[in-house]
């Protein structure tokens, strides 16, 4: 945005803001969950009557500040007594209130999920997401990074871990924050009331690239989940061109392999995300750019430019083999 | 109950006047010129904490644009002049910090509470003079080591000031600086803390019961058991926390953590969790130690300048005590999102919520106190004035925050952010202000401009508020705290224009402080010779000459009533000292 977007222009985005409510894919009075439509039912609530509670205090203190000076001034300190009696019981009667909607509130979005529900496993490092379906038999389940695919109206179970330091689970969308805690295992349930894409990232500041630590939810209907599912369990796709065949040889024979994992080949690296389909994915560096060839490219040989500190080194190759490999992992769809 | 404690010449406190410029002026027992001392040292932290602001700000107004002198100033931070991440990561935790415990907590606590509390209790200093000095010269290099920690390598601590662990075990080597830091100032807080509690119920004059002491005393009164309490957990905290960096201990570290592909060495059998309980436990009473005092500031003004009682004396008090009890047994609501079990959870939003009452007690009594009265608009009573709506605000808004359903959507979001400055900068400062402007004429026996302090407290009222309000908007819309960059997000993209507003409103904000700095500097040669009383107030403070002399009184007044009885139906005039005798003016005023 360039300078020239002053202050009028500012202003105004401020109205628009403030009257077009908070739409967005990462909004928290956008609602498209079971749990983020309760709250956020509640969080309107709390908003109304906190103003007008605002605005009456307010409006007696301009009033008590501008008015005359009363006469009467023993008569008026016995009416204020009153007055803050009754303000002291109003102010009682409002928390009661909140407490009330809000233990109830809190009780329904607590509620475990049942045993229906779709167990993911999330699983924070420092800056992106593991994201792994565990099914019995073992080799039924998924592993992926920084995407989350989910039915739509089926109860969905986060078990949440973390690697390192604490981060927070956040989709604003569907459901309020949990943190990811080192040594603990933390849960979080939510049901997605409509399909959609909807954006989360990490709450709890996590060091150097908190910024960059996104991460994608995809609602689905039942039937697409299950597709992208099936999807999911199979190996990396074999090489359909000598240029990606070429890629898979760079690949493998590089430093790449101690770090990450493709289903199917000799890589198997456990601490960087599983690349078995990285090809199919919206984005790449946890939500930091597009997942294209030219930004892939682009993080392969300077990782250090686009996310700074993070903990992939800069691979050294020759431009041709770049490009192969490159080719090589967008075909993983 | 009448306490009356006999001040003779051998009373706790008392020394010689001192003769020499370094006893006089650097090391000095007079806890005037400890209070001052302790106003210079926050008024130049609150500045450098403010310039930090400044530069978080324009990371977020222009996320890509470089600010070339800056490339000079930090090379390792901001080479070429634009902002690495460390770097903003580094300016909002030692902002926070700063403004935390070098700005507001000294100057409330340490200016105000050291200037104002022995005279208003008509003693002739603390009760521990030398001790007061310790504090306020351990607090000195507490100073010099945060500002040191920008300078070593990897740059000042960048875990957020609440440094959660165990992110702040593994942080660069300014993070172990911060905690000596913190650990130095904590130990010259403690020392503050005993000598304001020994002082309050040991030293004050025949005749000042616990209830005719003002209110200002009676907040830092609180405060200071607050500090009491509260600090020692959060130094214990901050110690295994610098044992686990330095010694290899593992209080914080559970097993298995894997750092930048590599399997931390020193882990296992720590519980992450702890800092964060330990922390809070500190950090929420922490809140109220910086309120209180702007409480008890406002609760001293208004009567003054509304010519009236401070409205329900008693009730604004055992407020003060519920709001302090309260604030031990509501740590939790910082940790909703932690996954503590939704039981407890809901005992700490209860806790929370009943706070809300004391709190909206003391907000009535201060309209009731305005009420009818006959308003005077000076410049400590706008502040006072603001003080009372904004912490209005951020009182609302933090009842947002007890509630744990919608405490789980805001946490962490810009909309705290918002909150935490209504009541820090909206509550607090402005406080401090008001107190500022109030006690500048009994400190340095001048008045200070009135005319310029209210061009001052407009342009900060208006600007503090285009600032700080639409940071309610960002967090509701998605943007959270503490990401140095968000405008390649698609969705954060549009809050660029607000964003840029805010920083700009915010330039305006720190130009308006000049006026303040230049208005306090000049007042002190130029103002207007101001008199023992210039405001007719009652309280013991403004019955000796302005500044007062040393050891506060020629003799030691005796206090015949409460310290806000102005506008007595039976007297003509409007104010009535609380060390005027019964007899005299009485009878005087009656022919």
């Amino acid at each position: 945005m360039s300078r020239r977007s002053g202050l009028p222009a500012a202003a105004a985005a401020l109205l628009c803001a403030a009257l077009s409510g908070c739409r967005g894919i990462q909004s928290s009075l956008d609602p498209a969950g079971r749990e983020a439509a309760k709250i956020s039912g509640l969080w309107w609530l709390f908003f109304y009557v906190c103003t007008a509670v605002f605005v009456l205090v307010l409006a007696f203190l301009f009033y008590g500040v501008f008015r005359r000076r009363s006469e009467d001034a023993l008569g008026a300190r016995e009416r204020g007594k009153t007055y803050v009696a009754i303000g002291a019981g109003a102010t009682a009667a409002i928390l009661l209130l909140f407490l009330v909607v809000s233990v109830s509130a809190g009780r329904e979005i607590a509620e475990p999920a049942g045993p229906d529900a779709l167990k993911v496993q999330v699983i924070g490092h420092q800056w992106w997401w593991e994201v792994r379906y565990p099914a019995s038999p073992a080799n039924r389940t998924v592993v992926t990074a920084n995407e989350i695919h989910v039915p739509v109206g089926r109860p969905v179970f986060l078990e949440l871990l973390s690697g390192d330091v604490i981060h927070s689970f956040w989709a604003p969308n569907l459901h309020g924050k949990k943190d990811l805690i080192p040594g603990r295992i933390n849960s979080h349930a939510f049901t997605a009331k409509k399909a959609g894409v909807f954006r989360g990232q990490c709450a709890e500041f996590c060091g150097l690239q908190h910024a960059h630590m996104a991460f994608t939810i995809f609602a689905e209907t039942p039937e697409r989940y299950s597709a992208w599912y099936e999807k999911q369990l199979a190996p990396a796709a074999e090489p359909s061109t000598p240029s990606q065949e070429r890629g898979r040889q760079v690949f493998v024979s590089n430093s790449c392999v101690f770090c990450h994992a493709i289903q199917g080949t000799p890589a198997f690296g456990q601490v960087a995300p599983d690349l078995t389909h990285v090809g199919g994915r919206g984005t790449l560096a946890a939500g930091s750019v597009a997942n294209n060839p030219g930004n892939l490219a682009g993080w392969i040989a300077d990782p250090q430019s686009i996310k700074p500190g993070n903990h992939m080194p800069p691979m050294l190759m020759a431009p041709e083999d770049l490009l192969a490999v490159t080719d090589y992992l967008e075909s993983l769809k | 109950m009448s306490t009356v404690a006999v001040a003779h010449e051998h009373a706790p406190g008392v020394h010689a006047a001192p003769t020499s410029f370094w006893r006089k002026y650097i090391f000095s027992l007079d806890h005037k010129v400890i209070g001052k001392q302790y106003m210079f040292y926050a008024l130049f932290m609150l500045i450098v904490g403010g310039l930090l602001a400044i530069l978080v700000r324009w990371q977020l107004a222009w996320p890509t644009k470089a600010i070339p002198f800056m490339g000079k100033l930090a090379p390792e931070g901001m080479p070429g002049g634009h902002m690495l991440p460390e770097f903003y990561n580094s300016l909002f935790t030692m902002h926070a910090t700063i403004m935390i415990f070098f700005a507001i907590m000294p100057i409330l606590i340490g200016a105000f509470g050291n200037f104002v509390v022995p005279i208003q209790i008509g003693a002739r200093d603390m009760a521990f003079p030398v001790l007061n000095m310790a504090s306020f010269w351990t607090a000195v290099p507490g100073a010099v080591v945060i500002i040191w920690s920008f300078f070593v390598t990897g740059g000042a601590a960048a875990g957020g000031w609440t440094s959660y662990a165990p992110l702040s075990a593994i942080q660069p080597k300014g993070q172990t600086l911060w905690l000596i830091a913190l650990l130095i100032l904590g130990l010259s807080s403690l020392l503050t803390s005993v000598n304001f509690i020994t002082t309050i119920i040991n030293m004050r004059a025949p005749g000042m019961t616990f209830f005719r002491m003002p209110l200002t005393t009676w907040a830092l009164f609180i405060t200071a058991i607050l500090l009491l309490l509260a600090l020692p957990v959060l130094s214990g905290a901050m110690i295994m926390l610098l044992f686990d960096r330095v010694l290899g201990t593992t209080f914080f570290l559970p097993a298995g953590l894997v750092v930048s592909g590599q399997p931390l060495k020193n882990a296992g059998g720590g519980q992450a969790l702890l800092w964060q309980h330990l922390f809070w436990f500190f950090g929420h009473p922490e809140v109220y130690i910086m309120i209180l005092p702007a409480m008890g500031i406002t609760s001293e003004v208004l009567p003054v300048f509304s010519r009236k009682p401070v409205f329900g004396y008693r009730a604004m008090a055992y407020s003060m005590i519920g709001i302090a009890g309260l604030g031990f047994i509501v740590w939790g609501h910082h940790m909703f999102q932690s996954g503590m079990n939704p039981l407890l959870g809901t005992t700490f939003m209860i806790s929370t919520m009943v706070i809300a009452v004391p709190s909206a007690i003391k907000t009535f009594n201060w309209l009731g106190t305005l009420w009818g009265g006959s308003i005077r608009f000076t410049t400590p009573m706008l502040m006072a004035l603001s003080f009372v709506s904004m912490f209005v605000i951020g009182g609302l808004s933090g009842i947002f925050m007890a509630s744990t359903p919608v405490d789980i959507f805001i946490h962490d979001t810009y909309f705290i952010v918002g909150h935490i400055h209504y009541v820090l900068f909206g509550g607090s400062l402005f406080g401090a202000f008001a107190g500022l402007y109030f006690w500048y004429p009994k400190m340095f026996g001048r008045m200070m401009n009135d005319t310029w302090g209210k061009v001052h407290w407009a342009l900060t009222f208006i600007t503090f508020n285009l600032v700080f309000f639409p940071m309610h908007f960002l967090g509701m819309r998605g943007m959270q705290r503490r990401i140095y960059t968000y405008t390649e997000y698609e969705h954060l993209k549009d809050l660029q224009p607000m964003n840029q507003f805010m920083t700009l409103s915010l330039f305006v904000l720190g130009a308006a402080q000049v006026i303040l700095v230049v208005n306090f500097f000049l007042s002190m040669r130029r103002g207007k010779v101001a008199g023992p009383n210039p405001w007719r107030a009652n309280t013991l403070e403004w019955q000796t000459p302005s500044p007062p002399p040393h050891e506060n009184f020629t003799e030691i007044p005796t206090v015949y009533r409460g310290p806000y009885e102005y506008s007595a139906p039976e007297r003509a005039d409007d104010h009535w000292p609380q060390s005027e005798p019964p007899s005299g003016p009485v009878r005087a005023s009656a022919h």
